[in-house]
């Protein structure tokens, strides 16, 4: 095996997702920049819930407790949930959230390495359908942390002034309430929830997203295929749209920096478990996860399509594994 | 054409047959174990439905409607779809005698596929014409081949899974059908113009 003289580094489950949870840092600093220490109180409860929950399958199931605890897969989960979900949904939702990622999305199927469906994604789409008024309370910037902590916690109800529609929300809604007359161009000048080029705010907490990316890439957590064929095809498409009808559908920029659309191209849609295992399955999985993403976001009734894509292309992954099976070396494809 | 292009869209991925309607789930299950049968049983299902929504539309305008027999429809409709299978499966032993094996009992067990008669009677309840009758009974049919055979892939791979043993074969198969129908409420409201 070792007849070079190469020097080999093991690389264990446990190396790969640590550094995942080091990528997600500049994303969460910056979220804390802007939105406050809520999210960090959300990352504990998420992570808490996620390792009982851990720990009580795996006990169940007579596992080696320690080394899949220490695997540190469930605090990726956990961190991806915290991070997608808004920071004031009360304790509550969070640890059920997370409880249900592990315990039925990943464990019933056998635990590490054999969910078909991404435990973060699902649990997300099962919150939102179940309690679509709590999933969409984001804080509005600046907001101080007791009264963060208060709502987590359940101690005080939400005066209207505390949360804020994200940038997605907030031009969907815009744009309905204009009805025939709102164009995307006047709604984005009139809200303080968007920034730059994105929501206020969401922008750089994106760019910090971005940047953990690049560096597990150039770490070679995960070859190049999936984000850039879902960062090229979620450009393409919105670039499409804008410029067919520029009045009624925001920039490609816009849609890049906004929302979980940085979030997914680096940290979900390249989930090693459940993405397609073949390079050409890679570019239809990011591409087509993209073009969902985009079409829920633009016609559909969730303010975010991104979760519900993932999951519905998970669903396509073993099909597309199946198809795009390189033919074995000698043999012509059939 | 658009709205035509809306009723295709709405009974595949919006109003899903099997993930939405929560319709024919017996032959989801059935016949789910292995690609090929999947598909087959997709072939052969939407055939029968396409074939099956047009003559049930025939027959509810033609005879039922005419003569005030409303109260016939339930049986009136599965004895047009017992007439379709038997169709069908003497054309599947005649033209594939190994899928005919394969699929077994689920082949005449066609008839009693709930999808099959309830897209007909979504049919006449939503007052479509004939070729909006077609389209529809169409249309949920590939809905319905289309997860068949998405679920068949994702069940060879559970095959290989260490599935908790309380949870092996169906209570796994239920569960993961459970999160397929939440992928699809993400598709809710996309099958509407704004």
């Amino acid at each position: 095996m070792f007849t070079s003289p190469h020097i080999t580094r093991a690389t264990s489950v446990r190396a790969l997702m640590v550094k995942v949870l080091v990528a997600l840092v500049p994303g969460i600093a910056a979220y804390v920049w802007f939105f406050g220490a809520g999210i960090l109180v959300s990352i504990a409860i998420a992570s808490a819930a996620a390792l009982a929950g851990e720990a009580a399958m795996l006990r169940a199931r007579a596992k080696p407790l320690g080394l899949f605890l220490g695997d540190g897969s469930a605090l990726v989960t956990a961190w991806l949930l915290a991070l997608s979900f808004p920071p004031l949904a009360p304790w509550w939702l969070v640890a059920a959230a997370s409880l249900f990622a592990i315990v039925v999305v990943k464990h019933l199927y056998g635990g590490l390495g054999q969910n078909p469906f991404n435990p973060a994604m699902a649990a997300f789409c099962a919150m939102i359908v179940a309690f679509p008024a709590l999933m969409s309370q984001w804080p509005a910037p600046g907001l101080p942390f007791d009264v963060q902590l208060g709502l987590i916690l359940g101690t005080s109800r939400p005066p209207d002034a505390v949360t804020a529609a994200t940038a997605l929300d907030a031009l969907r809604t815009g744009l309905r309430e204009a009805g025939a007359k709102g164009s995307v161009p006047a709604v984005l000048a009139s809200g303080p929830a968007f920034g730059a080029f994105g929501g206020h705010g969401w922008e750089w907490v994106s760019a910090g997203y971005a940047l953990g990316g690049l560096w597990l890439l150039q770490q070679r957590v995960f070859t190049w295929h999936v984000p850039v064929a879902f960062l090229a095809a979620f450009a393409l498409i919105a670039t499409g749209f804008h410029l067919a009808d520029p009045v009624r559908h925001a920039s490609a920029l816009f849609h890049l920096a906004s929302g979980a659309t940085m979030l997914a191209a680096f940290f979900i849609t390249t989930d090693p478990v459940t993405g397609s295992t073949t390079a050409r399955g890679k570019l239809i999985l990011g591409a087509a996860v993209a073009l969902i993403a985009y079409l829920i976001r633009a016609f559909g009734a969730y303010p975010d399509g991104i979760a519900f894509a993932v999951l519905l292309m998970d669903m396509w992954v073993p099909l597309i594994d199946r198809t795009t099976r390189p033919p074995v070396f000698g043999h012509t494809r059939k | 054409m658009t709205a035509y292009l809306f009723i295709l869209l709405g009974t595949v991925f919006v109003n899903n047959v099997v993930l939405v309607r929560i319709l024919g789930l017996c032959p989801f299950m059935g016949v789910s174990r292995k690609l090929e049968t999947a598909f087959g049983m997709g072939a052969a299902t939407t055939f029968v439905l396409t074939l099956g929504s047009g003559t049930s539309y025939l027959i509810e305008r033609f005879l039922l409607a005419p003569f005030d027999l409303a109260y016939l429809r339930t049986i009136a409709f599965i004895l047009v779809i017992a007439g379709i299978v038997q169709l069908t499966e003497l054309a599947i032993r005649k033209g594939s005698p190994v899928l005919h094996q394969t699929l077994g009992i689920y082949l005449p067990l066609i008839t009693t596929n709930c999808a099959v008669l309830g897209v007909p009677l979504l049919n006449v309840s939503q007052r479509h014409d004939l070729l909006e009758s077609l389209l529809f009974g169409f249309g949920s049919a590939i809905g319905f081949s289309l997860v068949l055979v998405l679920f068949g892939a994702m069940r060879e791979r559970l095959e290989g899974a260490d599935v908790p043993v309380p949870f092996r074969g169906n209570a796994i198969a239920l569960i993961t059908t459970g999160l397929m129908s939440l992928a699809f409420m993400g598709f809710a409201g996309l099958d509407r113009v704004r």
